[in-house]
């Protein structure tokens, strides 16, 4: 069924973005490849977001490369982005993720719903997608991103703004995501979570990666001084 | 008061060469803003999403000509298809055909720039969701365009009120010819300055009525499409 993963792995070397005088992200090295989720953590401004769009292939590097799958041109059919403040479309939701499918060639309306079952929204697929409540949109955003069979999603801070009810949602979909074979990358500020989803965990700050482990030997034995602050909860700056 | 009992009798009597010239203006300022939405509609949507040394000037120049005056576009017009013209060929000077080139010329500008506007907003909202979704320029303007299609409503009407508000242009080209060319505002124009007021008083009314109604229609219309289309 599936294609072969023609994106993955996703390999980052020696990945820098400069902006002005300000290094968002320095001399990441790093190899995202088909497996359990992995999480990024760290705090604000240590790079999350940016490592993500630039993995995406969004935010372009100053130093270093990026490849997937061994290129370093791939256009990005098989990989989809969920952003922290996802955009709807000023269409109907079932119109949101036929967008998302115009540029392939599946069969439109079975997939459509499909796509609104995986995510537990069956039933709405004719509502403005702006008159969705937050976890709705985000739900509804994040069936657009699976539309076209990515083999690689990333996911920045989806549940931020969400209550423990819809932050349980996306979870779960997630987990059923990551299942069926997507590789799933996510930033998250929530520790709890990157230990209920995370396969490995990737620490950043100040645009650094500090620490990448196993999620079992990093919340169990952090090697580096960083991740025990930060996961004793101590201030991070 | 006078003069207004009779301007309202004239419109509620149902005179006949009224309503000629109430449908000549309406079929010339529509028409205008139809062929000035095609031009403008795209032209504003690819000025939204690109960029070329120049550009700057030319958005100047385009918000100024939202400014242009209607007697120097019929001028323009005029010389472009009177006999000795390089259009003059067409045969077109003095008749609704003319009125409606020379509306879109005025109309053109204002849809484009606010459509300019409109789009280069949406895009700074949409400009990650797409490049995620890897839409190309094409799509990227059609896109934008669709999903502006409520804001665009205003310029479409801002449009509208320019083309069915101005009177330089059309009495320069079309040459207010009674029951070929005269619309309501080169008919107020003429009356007014021949002393029948209420005739004029009666003509002003109407437009004016048809503004509004035009006007509540594509709020409506809007309305009704927000809340289906969110």
């Amino acid at each position: 069924m599936r294609a072969p993963l023609a994106d993955l792995p996703v390999v980052l070397a020696n990945a820098t973005v400069v902006a002005g005088a300000v290094t968002i992200l320095d001399g990441v090295s790093l190899s995202l490849d088909a497996g359990t989720p992995t999480v990024l953590i760290g705090p604000n401004g240590a790079g999350k977001t940016t490592l993500l769009r630039a993995a995406m292939g969004l935010t372009p590097l100053t130093h270093g490369e990026i490849t997937w799958g061994g290129r370093a041109d791939a256009p990005p059919t098989r990989r989809a982005i969920l952003f922290q403040r996802p955009v709807m479309l000023r269409r109907s939701a079932a119109a949101n993720i036929d967008y998302a499918l115009g540029m392939t060639n599946m069969p439109r309306a079975e997939r459509i719903d499909e796509l609104l079952a995986l995510v537990g929204l069956e039933g709405l697929g004719r509502r403005p997608a702006r008159r969705l409540s937050g976890g709705e949109q985000q739900r509804l955003a994040l069936a657009r991103a699976l539309a076209r069979d990515p083999a690689i999603l990333f996911l920045d801070e989806s549940t931020a703004s969400l209550d423990p009810a819809a932050t349980k949602a996306i979870e779960d979909i997630i987990r059923a995501v990551a299942a069926r074979g997507v590789k799933v990358v996510m930033s998250t500020h929530d520790l709890g979570q990157a230990r209920r989803l995370g396969g490995d965990i990737v620490l950043l700050h100040r645009g650094r990666l500090i620490e990448h482990g196993p999620a079992m030997d990093f919340f169990d034995n952090p090697r580096s001084d960083e991740a025990r602050k930060f996961i004793a909860g101590e201030l991070l700056v | 008061m006078t003069g207004e009992t009779s301007a309202l009798q004239l419109v509620l009597t149902g005179d006949p060469g009224l309503y000629a010239i109430v449908g000549l203006s309406l079929v010339v300022s529509l028409s205008a803003v139809l062929c000035a939405a095609l031009i403008g509609v795209p032209f504003g949507a690819l000025l939204a999403l690109t960029r070329f040394p120049g550009r700057a000037g030319v958005i100047v120049v385009l918000n100024a000509l939202m400014g242009l005056p209607p007697v120097v576009a019929g001028l323009a017009i005029y010389l472009l298809l009177s006999r000795s013209g390089p259009l003059g060929s067409w045969g077109l000077l003095f008749t609704p055909q003319a009125m409606i080139i020379a509306q879109t010329v005025l109309v053109a500008p204002i849809i484009a720039a606010l459509t300019r506007q409109t789009v280069e907003d949406l895009w700074s909202e949409y400009r990650d969701e797409l490049a995620a979704l890897d839409v190309g320029p094409i799509g990227r303007v059609a896109t934008l365009v669709w999903d502006a299609r409520f804001s665009l409503v205003t310029a479409l009407l801002a449009g509208f009120g320019r083309a069915a508000a101005e009177v330089g242009a059309i009495i320069i080209v079309g040459g207010n010819i009674d029951g070929f060319t005269r619309t309501m505002t080169t008919a107020i124009a003429l009356e007014t300055s021949k002393g029948d007021l209420p005739l004029a008083i009666g003509l002003g009314l109407v437009l004016i009525t048809i503004i509004i109604v035009i006007n509540a229609l594509a709020w409506g219309a809007r309305r009704a499409g927000e809340r289906y289309a969110g």
